[in-house]
C-alpha cells in the first residue's frame, strides 16, 4: 500500500483539508460522557426486571439492573464493580458496544416506548472513574506457581490474562505490536475512544500484576507455539485475525491509493497530527461492516468532500448495524447498496475510479442483472473482512475452520493445554465484547484444569 | 359545564379548591397571586397573640422525600405560625377580602389555651370581615411545645373546650383543624362537634424526619448540626388522609359534621376522592410549593371534565358517594373471586409480575411458556391479591378480573356463589360458638 501525494492530473490525495479546530471537533466524543443528572435521569428509568432481558443479551452477562439500580441509590463506585466483576474491558465495551443490537435492543422500554435505557452510557458513566485512577481494584490470589502463555495483547488476550491474575496464576502475553489493547488501540473509530481510552484501560488492566507483556513478539516469527506448550502450564491464542481479505480484481494490488481500511484506521488511530494524515477528496469504501462504516465516516471527518459506500447486499443483511447506517449518512456518507464491484480504473498508475455491477439476490444467491455504473474515486478503502493466520501455528494439529480456530464452550481448542478466543476463533461475533467474555471463560477454564483458585 | 362552586358553612367560593393555612398564604402578595390563578379560597396562615411575632429559624426549614426523576412525594417543614406582624397580617386580610368578595377567605388561629387569648384575636379577627376561622390544633412542631397546635388537638377534652370558647366569641364558622397525630381521629372529631365547631379540616402534618445525612450524621435538614420532627404533607400522606376523612364520614357521633379535606391532593383525581369521601371543600399546599399556583388551573378543569363526564352537574351531586362502600374487614365478600390476568399485547416482559409473586407471594405467575419468556397467571394458585397489577409499570397490563362462572381450581368451589362475610363464616370461632 502507497499512498502517492496528490500527483497532478489525477488523484487528488493531501493532508490537511481541515484545520486542526476542525479536525478536533470532528473527533470529539461520539458520546459525550452522561452528567451526573443525567445519569440519575437515566438509571431511574430502568425497570430492574427478573432474569433481564439486557443481561441475557450481553455476551460477558453484566448484571446490567444491578449496576443500574447502584448508580439510582447513588453507589456508582459499586456499579463499577459490578460491571468490572463481569467485564474487565467495561470501559471500551461502554464505548464500542454495538448496544443497538445487544442490551439495548433487548431492554424492555424498547418494547415499552422504543427508548431503551442507554445502558451503555450508563456503564460508560460507571466504570470510568475506577478506570481513571489508573489502579485495578483487584488483588491476585497467593501464587499458584502456575504459569500461561497469551498470544495477543488484545481484549481476550488482556481479560484471560486478568482473570487468571486475580487466580494467582501468572502470565506472559506475546504482542507483536508496540502497544496492548489489540484493536481499541488499532481498530475503532476514533472518535469512539477519544483520550487514549484503549491505552488507560489496558494500563488499568494490567496494573493488576502478574502479567508480563512481550512486545514486538510475533506467534510463527519471534516465538512457536511448540515453544510456548513446552515453557508454559498453557497456552491461550488471542492473535486477532492475522489479514484483510482482498476484492481479487486485476490491478488490486499495483494500482496506487486502493487502501486496506484496517492499515488506515490503524496509521489514523496512532497518528499524533490528523492533519498530516493524507486523504483523497473522493473516497470510495465497498464493505458493509463496522470496519467499512468506521473508514468512511473518519474520511468524512477528514475532510474527504465525497465518500461513497458500497455493499453487494442491501440493509437486512450489513453487518453494521442501523445505528451505524445512520451515523455514517448523517456524517455525510452516502451508502449504495446491491452493487459490486467488477473492475478497477487507473491513470498513471494509480485508481481513478471503480466499475460496479448492480446485484439483486436469486435463490439465495448475489446475482447480476448485467447493468453497470462507475463511480470516480481519488482513493478506494477495501473492507470486506478479514481473515485467520493459521500458518502462525506453524502446523500444529490444531482444528480450523474457514481459517479460525475451532473451540469448544469452555474455549479449549482441539490441542491439550491449548486454549483460544477473539476474533481468531471459529464462530465468533467479531465483537470487543466477545472477546473478553472469551478470555474470561478460557481463564476459567485453564484455572480449574490448573487447578488454580477459581478465576 | 359542570358547576364547581360550593357553600361551606354558608361560605361561597366558586370552586371546592382552598390553598390550606402555610407558607403559601402568608401575605397579601401570594394571596392575590392565587386568586388570580384561579384557587377558590385561601386559609390564611396562622396568626398567633398580639405582641412580638414568633421567630422561624433562617436555615433550611423543609425536607422532602423525593421518587425517580426527583418528583417530590413528600416534603416536611419545621416552620411557625406566620412570623409577621399581627397587625400587618389583619390589614392585609381586609384588604384582600375587599378586594376578592367572591372567595373565600378563612383565618388560621393559634393562641395560647386560655379563654381570654381566644376571646381577643376572635374580636381583632372578626374585624377584618374574613368569612371564618380554622383553629390550628394540628401544628406538630415547635408550637407544641409551648402547648399549643397538636399539643391540644392531641386531647380531645381541649379540643371541645376551645371550640366551646371560640363559638362563644365569634358569629363566624369556625373550623377545626385537627391533627393525625393521634390514635383515633374519630375522638378530636366529636370533640369539636360536641363543642359547637361548625366543622372539621384534616388531616395536618405528620410527625417526621425526612432523612439522615450519613455524613454529617444529622438529620439531612439540619440548623447547625442539630435537627428536629417536622411535618410532613404531600402526595405520599393522601392515603393517610383519606382513611382518617373516611372515618369521620362514618362516624355516627360525627354525622352531618363538615370537612375540609387535606392531605396530598395533587391532582383533580385526589379532590374528587375527598369529595367522594364528603369533603365540602380541599385544601391544598404541597402541590402549590411543587409547582406554583398555576396547578390549580388543572384542578379544576380536570374536576369539571370529570363531572361532566358522569354527568353530575354540582359537587353535591356526587360528594359523599364513596361513603357507603367503606365498611369494616369482617363485612367484606369472602366468596368474591377475582384473579389476575395479563394482557399479553400489552405486556413487555419485565417479568417484574413473575418475581414478586414467586419471592413474595404466591407462585402464581409462570415465567415461560413451552419455553419462551411469556408471564401467565396460574388460577391455580392466584389469589387475586393485585400485587403484580401493582408492581406492572405498564397501565392496564394486569387487571382483576371478577370470576362469575365455573370452579375455581385453588380452592375447589364455585366462582358463582352467593356472598358471605366473616361474620358468618364457619371458621369464625364465634360463629362455632353460637352454633352450638
Amino acid at each position: 500500500m502507497t499512498i502517492a501525494a496528490n500527483p497532478p492530473g489525477a488523484s487528488d490525495i493531501r493532508p490537511g483539508r481541515l484545520d486542526s479546530a476542525t479536525l478536533n471537533a470532528n473527533f470529539a466524543d461520539l458520546h459525550p460522557p452522561l452528567t451526573f443528572h443525567e445519569a440519575k435521569v437515566e438509571a431511574e428509568r430502568c425497570y430492574f426486571c427478573f432474569d433481564a432481558p439486557c443481561q441475557r443479551a450481553c455476551p460477558t452477562a453484566i448484571d446490567i439492573p444491578l449496576f443500574i439500580r447502584q448508580i439510582a441509590a447513588g453507589n456508582r463506585a459499586g456499579a463499577a464493580m459490578t460491571i468490572l466483576d463481569a467485564n474487565i474491558m467495561g470501559g471500551t465495551c461502554s464505548r464500542v458496544c454495538p448496544t443497538e443490537t445487544l442490551c439495548e435492543e433487548a431492554c424492555v422500554r424498547e418494547a415499552a416506548e422504543m427508548k431503551p435505557v442507554t445502558i451503555g452510557q450508563l456503564q460508560r458513566y460507571a466504570v470510568d472513574p475506577v478506570i481513571a485512577t489508573g489502579k485495578s481494584p483487584y488483588s491476585r490470589a497467593a501464587p499458584t506457581g502456575k504459569r500461561v502463555a497469551i498470544v495477543g495483547a488484545g481484549p481476550a488476550g488482556l481479560a484471560c490474562a486478568h482473570a487468571l491474575a486475580v487466580a494467582g496464576v501468572e502470565t506472559t502475553i506475546y504482542e507483536p505490536r508496540e502497544k496492548s489493547g489489540g484493536l481499541n488501540e488499532y481498530g475503532i473509530a476514533a472518535y469512539k475512544m477519544i483520550d487514549n481510552f484503549a491505552a488507560r484501560e489496558a494500563a488499568f488492566i494490567l496494573s493488576v500484576g502478574g502479567i508480563e507483556v512481550r512486545y514486538g513478539k510475533a506467534l510463527g516469527r519471534d516465538v512457536t507455539l511448540g515453544d510456548l506448550r513446552r515453557d508454559y502450564d498453557a497456552v491461550f491464542l488471542g492473535a486477532g485475525l492475522g489479514s484483510t481479505n482482498k476484492l481479487g480484481l486485476p490491478r488490486e494490488t499495483e494500482l496506487e491509493n486502493v487502501i486496506d481500511a484496517v492499515d488506515y484506521i490503524a496509521r489514523l488511530r496512532q497518528a499524533k497530527d490528523l492533519s498530516a494524515l493524507p486523504v483523497g477528496r473522493r473516497v470510495l469504501v465497498i464493505g458493509g461492516g463496522m470496519t467499512a462504516i468506521d473508514i468512511a465516516v473518519q474520511s468524512k471527518k477528514l475532510g474527504a468532500e465525497t465518500v461513497t459506500m458500497v455493499y453487494r447486499r442491501g440493509p437486512e443483511q450489513m453487518k453494521a448495524s442501523r445505528y451505524e447506517r445512520e451515523l455514517a449518512q448523517t456524517n455525510g456518507v452516502v451508502i449504495r447498496y446491491w452493487a459490486r464491484p467488477v473492475s478497477l480504473e487507473g491513470h498513471a498508475g494509480a485508481l481513478s475510479g471503480v466499475v460496479f455491477e448492480n446485484t439483486h439476490e436469486h435463490a439465495g444467491m448475489l446475482a447480476s442483472p448485467g447493468s453497470v455504473f462507475r463511480i470516480e474515486a481519488d482513493v478506494l478503502f477495501t473492507a470486506i473482512g478479514q481473515r485467520g493466520a493459521p500458518e502462525a501455528l506453524d502446523g500444529a494439529a490444531i482444528e480450523i475452520k474457514d481459517g479460525r480456530i475451532v473451540v469448544d464452550a469452555e474455549r479449549r481448542t482441539s490441542l491439550e493445554r491449548v486454549w483460544a478466543g477473539g476474533d481468531c476463533v471459529f464462530g465468533g461475533q467479531d465483537l470487543t465484547v466477545s472477546a473478553v467474555e472469551d478470555g474470561k471463560q478460557a481463564a476459567l477454564s485453564i484455572a480449574a484444569a490448573l487447578g488454580a483458585a477459581r478465576a | 359545564m359542570a358547576d364547581l362552586r360550593v357553600n361551606f358553612l354558608g361560605v361561597k367560593s366558586p370552586n371546592p379548591f382552598w390553598l390550606a393555612s402555610a407558607p403559601p398564604t402568608d401575605r397579601k402578595v401570594n394571596v392575590e397571586r392565587a386568586f388570580r390563578a384561579g384557587w377558590g379560597g385561601v386559609v390564611w396562615k396562622t396568626l398567633g397573640e398580639a405582641g412580638p411575632p414568633v421567630v422561624n429559624v433562617s436555615g433550611a426549614r423543609y425536607g422532602a422525600i423525593h421518587g425517580p426523576d426527583r418528583r417530590l412525594i413528600a416534603m416536611n417543614n419545621i416552620e411557625l405560625i406566620t412570623d409577621r406582624d399581627l397587625e400587618i397580617n389583619l390589614r392585609e386580610i381586609k384588604e384582600v377580602k375587599r378586594a376578592w368578595p367572591d372567595r373565600a377567605l378563612i383565618v388560621s388561629l393559634m393562641v395560647p389555651c386560655d379563654e381570654k387569648s381566644w376571646q381577643d384575636i376572635l374580636a381583632r379577627v372578626e374585624e377584618t370581615e374574613c368569612d371564618g376561622v380554622e383553629l390550628n390544633f394540628g401544628c406538630p412542631h415547635g408550637m407544641s411545645e409551648r402547648g399549643m397546635g397538636s399539643a391540644v388537638g392531641q386531647v380531645p377534652e381541649y379540643v371541645e373546650m376551645v371550640a366551646r370558647w371560640c363559638k362563644a366569641h365569634t358569629r363566624m364558622p369556625v373550623i377545626v383543624k385537627l391533627t393525625p397525630n393521634i390514635t383515633d381521629v374519630r375522638q378530636p372529631a366529636r370533640a369539636a362537634k360536641k363543642g359547637g365547631g361548625d366543622a372539621v379540616s384534616l388531616i395536618n402534618t405528620i410527625n417526621s424526619i425526612m432523612n439522615i445525612d450519613l455524613d454529617a450524621m444529622t438529620p439531612d435538614v439540619a440548623i447547625d448540626g442539630k435537627g428536629t420532627h417536622g411535618g410532613m404533607c404531600g402526595p405520599a400522606v393522601k392515603p393517610i388522609a383519606l382513611s382518617m376523612v373516611s372515618e369521620i364520614a362514618r362516624d355516627p357521633a360525627c354525622a352531618g359534621l363538615p370537612i375540609s379535606a387535606i392531605g396530598g391532593i395533587t391532582t383533580w383525581r385526589d379532590a374528587a376522592e375527598f369529595i367522594a369521601l364528603g369533603a365540602g371543600t380541599v385544601q391544598v399546599c404541597t402541590a402549590a410549593m411543587t409547582y406554583g399556583f398555576k396547578v390549580v388551573q388543572e384542578m379544576t378543569t380536570g374536576l369539571a371534565d370529570y363531572m361532566d363526564a358522569k354527568g353530575y352537574a354540582t359537587i353535591e351531586d356526587f360528594r359523599g358517594r364513596a361513603i357507603p362502600s367503606i365498611t369494616d374487614w369482617q363485612f367484606l365478600n369472602l366468596n368474591y373471586v377475582a384473579k389476575a390476568e395479563i394482557d399479553q399485547q400489552l405486556c413487555i416482559q419485565c417479568g417484574r409480575c413473575h418475581i414478586v409473586c414467586e419471592d413474595t407471594s404466591h407462585q402464581a405467575i409462570f415465567a415461560s411458556l413451552n419455553g419462551k419468556r411469556k408471564f401467565v397467571v396460574n388460577e391455580a394458585e392466584c389469589v387475586g391479591c393485585n400485587l403484580c397489577v401493582l408492581v406492572c409499570p405498564v397501565e392496564d397490563c394486569i387487571t382483576l378480573v371478577h370470576k362469575v362462572a365455573g370452579v375455581d381450581p385453588r380452592t375447589g368451589l364455585d366462582y358463582a356463589r352467593p356472598p358471605g362475610n366473616w361474620t358468618a363464616h364457619p371458621n369464625n370461632p364465634s360463629v362455632a360458638k353460637a352454633a352450638e
